[in-house]
This record gives C-alpha cells, sequence and structure tokens, in this order.
C-alpha cells in the first residue's frame, strides 16, 4: 500500500460512517469471543472454577459491558445484512441510506426492550424495589 | 467493497497485475456473507437465549451448561457457530491487518499471530464441547 495517499477513499456521510462500526464492531466483538470461549473452557477445570468466571458476568458493570457487547453484535449483524444487500439486491446500492435508516431504526427498537430484560436483575439488586 | 469506484492513486490502479491469479479473495468474500447470514440466527439466538430468556445470565452455571450440552442440537449449534464466527472474524480481521500494516513484514507476522491464536481458540474450543464432562468436580 502506498504511503502518502492522493485522493482518498474516505468519502465520508453515511455509507463511510456505517462502515467505521461495521469495522469496529467486528473487531471488539471478535476479541470478547477470544476470551469467551477461554472462560467457557473452564468447565474442562471444575464446576467451581466455571461458576466463579461466570459470577463475574452477573455483576453490575458486566452486565452492562454486555448490553453494550450485544448492542455491538446487532448492529454488526443488521448492517452486515445491509451490506448483503447493498451488494446482491438490483435495488441495493439506491436504498443503501434508507436501509441505514431502517436498520438503525430496528436496533433501538430491538435494544430498548433487550436492555430492559438483561439489566432487570441487577437494577433490582441495586436499588431494591420490590413491589 | 467500496460503492463508488476510488479515484486514481498510488497502488489502486493495479493492485493484483503481478504473479499468479486465483479466486481466493472472491471465495472470501462470498464466505463473509454466506457465513454471515447463518451467524444471524446461531449468535442472535445465543445472545437472546443466554442474556434475555429465563433469568438471562443470571441464571447460568455448570449445571446449566452441562443441561445443555447433554443435547446433541445445541452442541452443534455451538460448535457451528464457534467455527463460522472464528473464521468469519479472522477473515475480517486479516482484510483489516492488510489494510493498515503497510511494511511487509509488519503485515507477514500480524497474520502470523492472528492465524496462531485463532488456531487455538478454535481448537479449544472444539475440544472443550467435545470432552465436556458432566460429572468432572
Ligand atoms: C451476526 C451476524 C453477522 C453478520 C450478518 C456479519 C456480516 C458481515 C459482513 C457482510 C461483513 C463485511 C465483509 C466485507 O466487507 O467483505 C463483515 C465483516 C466483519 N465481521 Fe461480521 N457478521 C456477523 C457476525 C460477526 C461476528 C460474530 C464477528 C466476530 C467474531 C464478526 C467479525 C467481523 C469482522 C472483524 C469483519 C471485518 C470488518 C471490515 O473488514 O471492516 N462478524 N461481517
Amino acid at each position: 500500500m502506498a504511503t502518502a495517499p492522493v485522493g482518498t477513499l474516505y468519502r465520508g456521510r453515511e455509507g463511510m460512517w456505517s462502515w467505521v462500526a461495521q469495522r469496529i464492531t467486528g473487531i471488539a466483538v471478535f476479541f470478547f469471543l477470544y476470551v469467551h470461549v477461554v472462560d467457557t473452557a473452564l468447565v474442562r477445570v471444575s464446576p467451581e472454577a466455571y461458576d466463579l468466571v461466570i459470577a463475574t458476568y452477573k455483576t453490575p458493570i458486566v452486565n452492562l459491558l454486555e448490553v453494550g457487547l450485544v448492542g455491538a453484535v446487532l448492529y454488526h449483524a443488521l448492517n452486515g445484512l445491509r451490506v448483503i444487500a447493498v451488494d446482491f439486491w438490483s435495488k441495493g446500492p439506491r436504498y443503501q441510506r434508507q436501509m441505514l435508516w431502517v436498520i438503525l431504526g430496528v436496533w433501538v427498537a430491538v435494544m430498548i426492550p433487550g436492555t430492559y430484560y438483561m439489566m432487570i436483575h441487577t437494577v433490582e439488586a441495586l436499588f431494591g424495589s420490590t413491589p | 467493497m467500496s460503492l463508488v469506484s476510488p479515484r486514481r492513486g498510488p497502488g489502486l490502479d493495479a493492485p493484483r497485475s503481478t504473479g499468479q491469479r486465483s479466486n481466493y479473495e472472491l471465495y472470501a468474500w462470498l464466505f463473509m456473507r454466506i457465513s454471515g447470514i447463518v451467524l444471524v440466527f446461531l449468535v442472535l439466538g445465543h445472545l437472546f437465549i443466554m442474556n434475555v430468556l429465563d433469568g438471562g445470565v443470571q441464571r447460568i452455571n455448570f449445571a446449566f451448561v452441562a443441561g445443555r450440552w447433554a443435547s446433541p442440537f445445541w452442541q452443534i449449534w455451538d460448535l457451528v457457530m464457534l467455527w463460522l464466527a472464528m473464521l468469519h472474524g479472522t477473515n475480517g480481521l486479516r482484510t483489516i491487518i492488510n489494510d493498515y500494516a503497510e511494511r511487509d513484514q509488519t503485515r507477514f507476522w500480524m497474520k502470523m499471530l492472528l492465524y496462531v491464536s485463532s488456531g487455538f481458540i478454535i481448537l479449544l474450543g472444539t475440544l472443550v464441547i467435545f470432552t465436556f464432562d458432566p460429572n468432572i468436580g
């Protein structure tokens, strides 16, 4: 690759930023997967070792991070489908921007109840509201 | 994967004009899309079952894993998900390294590191699924 680019491939706007986010979420999810395979591998050590590491997933901070991970995976999956539609659907390139807004809408619509169900136990444990 | 043809610049005019031709990059490109579609079901299903369904992560422990992996259905689900996600992610990282690491040496060694660590994780995960012992403790 050249060192001093003349002109640039980076064109800004929705197309570029959706790709930047696809790249960042892909990297983040990939490295989490390394960690996750290793923590699951503790089932081969002992039930106690596994339960101990899983206990960290149940703490408020890791629970919140997990919501972030789910959000990253969900964006990557939805935008991945959009990229596939752009590549294979004859009208895909023309509607790429509209499709981005659609997937962002789906993302918000899924993340609101998703966050609620993922966090409900943590919120109750922290603020102890028993109705 | 750019949507518009790039402006001409150094290195972009004929990026693969020397050496042998092969369809490797085409197959890699296709694999990213096919594995992506399968992963939508496997990964989003996994996240939903583990984090949302009855009690979410709070109910997960060794006994829960033992119950799940007693069934070949979940063993195969997890195995296919592991392989597809690792190969998809590794190929994605390969693209990213190719994009940003400019020196040949750097690029080569970063990719070696990537392949070795991914191979290790795939092997480890596969062994764990196949050798799981519910009575280990
Ligand atoms: C859940 C369903 C998923 C879908 C639909 C999906 C789809 C895609 C697509 C279409 C691409 C673009 C490939 C290209 O530009 O040639 C991509 C890139 C990538 N994906 Fe996924 N993917 C999914 C899950 C994952 C997972 C689980 C990981 C991590 C292990 C991951 C990591 C990556 C990485 C690192 C890239 C490269 C990004 C780049 O080159 O900018 N993806 N994905």
